[in-house]
């Protein structure tokens, strides 16, 4: 077996040392009754590195992958082209292979790295300070709501409609479990966002208000009307950007107010991978640190003086505080957000705008041309990278009738709010800087043709 | 020792050599410093050459973002550099010996990584219609397997993202099966000796934690757990083996009398692969235990995740266990239970934890270690594991206090404390000593239990000269330590930074890089 070292003899020789006759005498402690006598009945036994990747290959083979086809989805996760040195970095065993930096000497890599990392989010989210990360952007939208209700001692929180709906279905499991209220709603398909309806809710028992930007129909909105309206009342404003690429276009949610910024990371450097592993980001105003969930890394120096990094404020965190805990979140996704980081030195300010610019652009061109389409509506006034179309039959179907054409072509509502039928004729469709020109013609005239 | 390694070969360091000679840039030789990107790239690099993107009317709710973000950028080659010079400032398993106890640093196959990067599982969309992923739900679906089949349970929650969400997962579940019954039990019992993610796993579903006491061999005291159970009892957690190295030999009998009152155990299966292939959690009564793919079954740590965290689940509590999950119908064809279905297929589901189908990635590389070490493999894995750790506690205790050390063979970990140590040192100088000597320390101070506690994890795959060498350079440091070598109290000497002030960090947070003019306007 290829991974393990240990010979019969050393094996032999070790138990003698241990003055053990056999492996059995070392599981002593479990019962007889709870020991197998052997490998496990119906597995099969070890295998070879080129059987277990033939395997694999086989399998790969069945999934449409985005990059052989055109492609079009989002609705919070993002293709984009990844450089090649982003892959060659997180792949140093040096970075892959360390943990979480509890040994701050032999850990400056991974946490000069954070530093960098939050410094990095703090900027583009708008925001004072960021956190190590969180494991994705669902599970720090729920963790922002946890710390509004810490900051404010307040348990009622009004979600935007235009928040995705799997963020809100987090949201509400959790919620369910802590006592919070969260007052949702449905959207709608138009151009206008529920905002009105947020503005009506906000009371002085409110925790916060949380908003996406640009929402799940691809909507922007100014959000500083929200934020001062929150802010009278005590409330917090919590704004959850699923696509940070699009930061590079329109103004930072913390600019506008905005006391808690999180977000889904995995545009900028990490793949598609199906759903995970991705990376969230969480950012807030500096006065809200010490209720921050999450690791922290913070700048030192050591004995000699020199700048040095290490984690902190760990008061707040498991390990230390246990049930008193800000988080019960250990290990994040360390990874994952130096891949983000990676990503966003080589963009650099320059990089970033450029892209995003890009990405606006082809899907401005994208929207014109498949409302050439008869019947085809577009809903949204404003957007950014991702719009939806009304399309005049249940997008659902023709989501599967696009895919038999070899086409992935979007996002459909029936699949995100299924058995709501105002919005089973909507079509999110996504437009980033991998779309080509080819493929945005192939998508028009199979949408055409499954439309007809 | 003599034989430091197979080959008798031992550094040698001159005195001569040993003197700090300054040089001009600060660097020494391949110790190399490294500024933040802040200080050392700008606005108009970028490492990326886009296409120019064509003219057009702006639909942006005039909300363009009209001032700097502030994000330097560097080029190719630069950002190359850069990285790979803060990565040389890392210890890390393909480095050497990590022994960090309760974290399993064991080899990272990188067929994993391989296998992980096909585009047919990197590059596919969680939403994609499931015709067009039936690879990859087959992945989950085989691994899921695998987990049942090896822990013996009745289920599988998938999705958790890492150890402590699988912790909410399964405290969830527990909560969700007492609410279907209509009873409001608040009480989670922990040992002292649990991850402190226990604890606060169980008061975030609003349950109260206590302590249950240990008995002197380091393990759950069954008469006072016996005692404290009742009608408010939810249930309790329990890590097994425990975090003191040690099988709870009372499991079954702690599960049972939990059952017979009412509650539901919840196991902690960070130290699973002490019996990976040998033992089955389902067997001992247990109804909800996270697996930590990253642990046991060697997926990257990645300097702190992702991670992976499936919870296995009894046939008590499979009925309450989130959305969404896969489901293989007989025709091999496989379908998705997310809330629209969730109705007919699951309809006492807790509900959803995370935005998509759990960590892929992790997945995929998971299933890769499982089949490459196969039911015979993963059981030489934990004997050895468990060997290498018994191994390290003979050849160390005549030295170190082992406080366990007469409750019988450890696990997969062998637990010390700082008892014995001359006045004035600690754990903490032990820990920085062995950084000295080319190691990453063990884990310190946890558990809490034991004072000054050292818990050394070697893992099935490291070899016996790797362990020799380790196991003489412990009993090196060990003895300085008792012998009050003050040299050990400044240590490390040889790291890329002498030890940190982890208390100036903490007082002034600095969390983010200002420019040097706004950092002093800031104070």
């Amino acid at each position: 077996m290829r991974y393990l070292p240990l010979t019969h003899t050393d094996r032999q020789a070790m138990l003698g040392i241990i003055g053990a006759k056999t492996i059995d005498d070392l599981f002593v402690d479990v019962p007889a009754e709870a020991q197998l006598d052997g490998p496990i009945h119906g597995l099969p036994n070890h295998a070879s590195e080129m059987a277990v990747e033939r395997h694999f290959s086989d399998l790969a083979r069945k999934n449409m992958a985005a990059s052989h086809h055109p492609f079009f989805l989002g609705a919070g996760a993002y293709k984009h082209h990844v450089p090649a040195s982003v892959d060659h970095i997180i792949q140093r065993g040096e970075f892959l292979t360390a943990y979480t930096p509890y040994q701050p000497e032999i850990a400056q890599g991974t946490l000069q790295m954070l530093f960098e990392f939050q410094t990095q989010v703090a900027r583009l989210l708008g925001c004072d300070v960021a956190n190590a990360s969180m494991y994705d952007g669902s599970t720090a939208c729920w963790e922002a709501i946890g710390m509004a209700g810490r900051v404010t001692k307040r348990t009622k929180a009004i979600l935007s409609s235009g928040l995705h709906p799997h963020y809100i279905s987090v949201a509400k499991t959790m919620a369910k479990y802590t006592g919070d209220t969260l007052d949702t709603a449905l959207p709608e398909l138009s151009a206008k966002t529920d905002s009105e309806r947020l503005l009506a809710a906000i009371d002085d028992e409110t925790s916060c208000v949380v908003v996406q930007y640009p929402d799940i129909l691809g909507r922007i909105e100014d959000i500083s009307v929200l934020s001062a309206k929150a802010h009278e009342h005590g409330a917090l404003l919590i704004a959850v950007v699923t696509e940070p690429v699009a930061l590079g276009a329109i103004k930072a949610p913390g600019d506008m107010g905005a006391d808690i910024v999180v977000g889904e990371g995995q545009s900028i450097g990490v793949g598609l991978q199906f759903g995970g592993p991705y990376v969230g980001l969480f950012a807030c105003k500096e006065k809200f640190v010490r209720q921050m969930p999450g690791r922290l890394c913070g700048e030192t120096v050591d004995a000699e003086g020199k700048r040095g990094f290490v984690l902190t404020l760990s008061t707040r965190e498991q390990h230390i505080r246990r049930e008193k805990a800000t988080s019960n979140i250990c290990t994040n996704s360390g990874l994952c957000a130096l891949a983000f980081s990676v990503h966003m030195t080589l963009l650099g300010e320059k990089g970033l705008r450029g892209l995003a610019s890009l990405n606006h652009a082809l899907a401005v061109q994208m929207a014109d041309r498949l409302t050439q389409i008869p019947g085809v509506e577009l809903v949204n006034d404003s957007f950014f990278n991702e719009f939806t179309l009304h399309l005049p039959k249940e997008a659902r179907p023709i989501v599967r009738a696009l895919a038999d054409k070899k086409i992935l072509g979007g996002v459909s509502l029936g699949r995100l709010y299924p058995g709501v039928d105002a919005l089973k004729n909507g079509l999110l469709v996504a437009v980033t800087e991998v779309v080509t020109t080819e493929d945005v013609e192939a998508f028009a005239v199979a949408l055409q043709e499954v439309l007809a | 020792m003599s034989a430091l390694n197979q080959s008798g070969w031992k550094p040698e360091m001159t005195e001569e050599c040993r003197h700090d000679v300054k040089t001009y840039t600060g660097n020494k030789a391949l110790m190399l410093e490294e500024p933040l990107i802040f200080e050392i790239g700008n606005n108009a690099t970028t490492g990326v050459d886009l296409a120019e993107s064509p003219e057009v009317a702006l639909r942006l709710n005039n909300l363009e973002r009209n001032r700097d973000i502030g994000l330097p950028g560097l080029s190719e080659p630069e950002a190359v550099r850069h990285y790979t010079r803060l990565s040389r400032q890392n210890y890390a398993i393909d480095l050497g010996f990590f022994p960090l106890g309760s974290c399993t640093m064991k080899h990272n196959p990188r067929l994993n990584e391989k296998v992980a990067r096909m585009a047919g599982f990197a590059d596919v969309h969680p939403m994609q219609p499931v015709e067009t992923v039936q690879g990859a739900l087959a992945v989950i679906n085989e691994l899921a397997v695998w987990l049942i089949k090896l822990t013996g349970m009745h289920g599988v929650a998938m999705t958790p993202k890492a150890g402590a969400h699988g912790e909410l997962c399964g405290i969830l579940a527990i909560k969700a099966a007492l609410e279907a019954r209509g009873d409001e039990r608040r009480v989670i019992l922990v040992p002292e000796s649990a991850h402190g993610t226990n604890p606060a796993s169980a008061a975030f579903a609003g349950f109260s934690v206590e302590n249950i006491p240990a008995t002197s061999e380091g393990r759950v005291n069954l008469d006072a757990l016996k005692a404290r159970l009742g009608p408010d009892v939810a249930g309790v957690m329990i890590t097994n083996p425990n975090t003191c190295g040690l099988f709870e030999r009372d499991m079954k009998a702690i599960s049972d009398a939990v059952h017979a009152a009412g509650g539901y155990v919840y196991c902690d299966g960070a130290n699973f692969n002490a019996i990976v292939g040998r033992v089955r959690p389902g067997d001992l009564g247990i109804d909800a235990m996270h697996i930590n793919l990253h642990k046991t079954f060697s997926t990257p740590h990645g300097g702190g995740g992702p991670g992976s965290g499936p919870v296995v689940l009894s046939e008590a509590l499979s009925p309450y266990g989130p959305l969404p999950f896969t489901e293989r119908h007989v025709d091999g064809y496989y379908t998705l239970v997310e809330e629209e279905t969730a109705g007919e297929r699951h309809p006492h589901s807790f509900g959803r934890m995370t935005a998509f189908h759990g960590q892929m990635g992790m997945f995929t590389r998971a299933l890769a270690y499982i089949m490459s070490h196969g039911a015979d493999g993963l059981r030489q894995v934990a004997e050895d594991a468990v060997l290498n750790a018994n191994y390290i506690l003979r050849s160390l205790e005549d030295v170190l206090d082992a406080p366990f050390a007469h409750s019988g063979p450890c696990m997969h970990e062998a637990l010390f404390s700082d008892d014995g140590l001359a006045e004035g040192f600690s754990t903490l100088d032990i820990a920085k000593g062995l950084i000295d000597e080319g190691y990453h320390p063990m884990t310190v101070y946890f558990p809490l239990v034991v004072h000054g506690a050292m818990l050394v994890e070697p893992t099935e795959t490291e070899s016996k000269a790797t362990l020799d060498q380790f196991i003489g350079a412990l009993r090196s440091v060990a003895q300085r330590a008792k012998a009050g070598d003050t040299s050990l109290k400044s240590a490390p000497h040889y790291a890329p930074r002498r030890r940190l002030d982890e208390t100036q960090a903490a007082r002034k947070p600095v969390l983010v890089w200002r420019e040097p003019e706004q950092a002093v306007a800031a104070e």
